[in-house]
């Protein structure tokens, strides 16, 4: 026998009962070239470059999809920051560029495509400021087009101008979609510390280090990881890491499988494997529910942190040799949204923003999908992102924030977003004002790297 | 390229004869078999090679789904890839 009976049904259960999956391809493609003084020049080359490089992506992720017998959910594109490649045109409105990108993305068939993006750590330019300007719009009229800014880094410090205004910003972009229950804001992400290779949506750009084009993978399996720790309910904890590392490293496998096939066929370079455990709104697909099973009662009570910590490590350490190469985000998300165990957390009272706040120290990677009351202030969401973004700069890992308020509505109502981003209770916000710090501006400091306590 | 099939479903009369007929007609070469009858219910794991099929592999997994659905057992085709790249290093 070449393989073990009790080996190969493991993986069919794991795919059939658990839901493995591998959550996206992404394609990263290189907008560097599209670069002309007409906007409309650089909007239709922008298309015709996605349509060419792009073409056989979805393709290729159903193919293997059939062979492999694993699902890959989706595919998406990520393309490089369109500050960087609006700035040649001689105008200030950058919507032209994401309806270009709307337009492409879904002449291929992907469900995503991300890189209406701005990198402002230290400061702005031209191009910089006039696609921050249009994320409200952009975001508005385009369905699969997703938004990121970095304001931050632990070299740069924390451009607290860019704060301000991306509080701003949300709420602009909450207003333009209020029919749809600010549906923009769950396509905009505020980052501190961002990656050039991340696979995952809404935070998704091609860095400008990275190649022409190149396929990056993130992979899933919270359900897996659950069902390997009931089988370990009486170990301690170091047996509870020792089996989340094994079952992560075989998680990862699969995904460097479908990488490298995926790059082959697309004749293109594998990038990385990002270790995510991604939680979908499915029941079995909760990371909150990997927490409960190892002992909690709800997710957001005390241990929650420990014991994200210890999850979030361990997925790392078993991943990391199951790949070649590994980058993107790696943690375990908390996007409360897109989590069954994570929204009940929130109904019930146990878990709270503070709590989260907490929680995204020790793991990737940030506030994540979290409906606000709609009468939060534009200060109030800066100064949120402000303390997210510190702890991403003082701990030198990537945090976010991508928070939705709701126009309209109160804590204890629900949102629903629908698919992949699915619904959420509107959490409380803590309301004493921080007006005063944000309408300041400036930057903080690049962060001392030694003496750390 | 070889590929993995997993049947697992009630025990009944003629399971064998029919998957390995199936395969049979797509030219499909069977290289190892491994059944056992656990509690009534049926398992296999059957490795075959797919060099001289006249079909697909996407085609073969339909056809063997479809026959799965006929006979009331469930029947999975898969490339045995993914379970190289799972279980060794």
């Amino acid at each position: 026998m070449l393989y073990n009976t009790q080996d190969i049904f493991e993986t069919t259960r794991m795919i059939t009962q658990n839901k493995l999956d591998v959550r996206t391809i992404t394609m990263g493609i290189s907008l560097r070239d599209c670069c002309h003084p007409d906007i409309n020049v650089v909007a239709q080359k922008i298309y015709d470059k996605i349509c060419l490089k792009a073409e056989k992506l979805v393709k290729t992720g159903e193919d293997l999809e059939v062979e492999l017998g694993v699902p890959i959910i989706n595919k998406r594109i990520s393309v490089t920051p369109i500050s960087m490649v609006g700035e040649s045109c001689d105008t200030n409105d950058y919507v032209p560029l994401a309806k270009a990108l709307d337009r492409a993305g879904k002449q291929v068939g992907v469900n995503f495509i991300g890189g209406f993006s701005a990198l402002v750590d230290k400061g702005y330019t031209k191009g910089d400021r006039n696609l921050i300007n249009s994320i409200p719009e952009a975001l508005d009229v385009t369905d699969i087009v997703c938004s990121s800014v970095s304001v931050g880094s632990t070299k740069c410090g924390i451009n607290m101008d860019a704060v301000k205004q991306m509080g701003e910003i949300i709420k602009l972009t909450a207003k333009r979609t209020a029919d749809r229950d600010a549906l923009g804001c769950a396509k905009l992400v505020v980052f501190c510390n961002a990656v050039p290779d991340n696979p995952f949506m809404a935070g998704a750009f091609l860095g400008v280090t990275e190649p022409e084009t190149v396929i990056n993978v993130g992979v899933s399996g919270p359900g897996v990881v659950k069902h390997a720790l009931e089988s370990v309910r009486n170990g301690d904890i170091g047996e509870v890491a020792e089996t989340i590392k094994k079952t992560a490293f075989k998680i990862t496998r699969v995904g460097q499988l479908v990488a490298q096939e995926a790059a082959k066929r697309l004749n293109t370079q594998f990038g990385i494997i990002d270790l995510s455990l991604a939680p979908t709104p499915a029941v079995g697909d909760s990371v909150a529910h990997i927490l409960e099973e190892i002992g909690l009662e709800c997710c957001g009570g005390p241990g929650t942190t420990a014991t994200l910590a210890m999850l979030n490590d361990a997925v790392k350490k078993g991943g990391l040799m199951a790949s070649s190469y590994v980058g993107g985000l790696s943690g375990a998300f908390i996007p409360v949204s897109e989590d069954a165990g994570m929204i009940h957390a929130v109904e019930c009272g146990c878990l709270t923003l503070e709590k989260l706040e907490a929680m995204t120290c020790v793991c990737s990677v940030g506030l994540d999908m979290i409906a606000i009351p709609g009468d939060t202030t534009a200060a109030t969401i800066s100064a949120i992102i402000a303390d997210e973004a510190a702890i991403g700069m003082i701990n030198n890992k990537t945090t976010a924030v991508r928070v939705i308020p709701v126009p309209g509505k109160g804590v204890g109502e629900k949102v629903e977003f629908g698919g992949l981003l699915g619904y959420a209770p509107i959490i409380k916000v803590n309301t004493y004002s921080a007006e005063r710090f944000i309408s300041r501006g400036g930057r903080i400091p690049a962060p001392v790297r030694s003496l750390t306590n | 390229m070889q590929v993995v099939l997993t049947i697992v479903g009630e025990d009944q009369v003629g399971i064998i004869a029919k998957v390995s007929n199936a395969l049979a007609d797509m030219n499909i070469n069977i290289v190892n078999i491994n059944q056992n009858i656990m509690q009534g219910f049926f398992n296999m794991v059957l490795i075959a090679e797919m060099d001289k099929a006249n079909v697909s592999i996407k085609e073969a997994r339909d056809v063997m789904t479809k026959l799965g659905e006929e006979i009331g057992v469930e029947i999975r085709l898969q490339s045995e890839e993914i379970f190289t790249a799972m279980h060794r290093i």
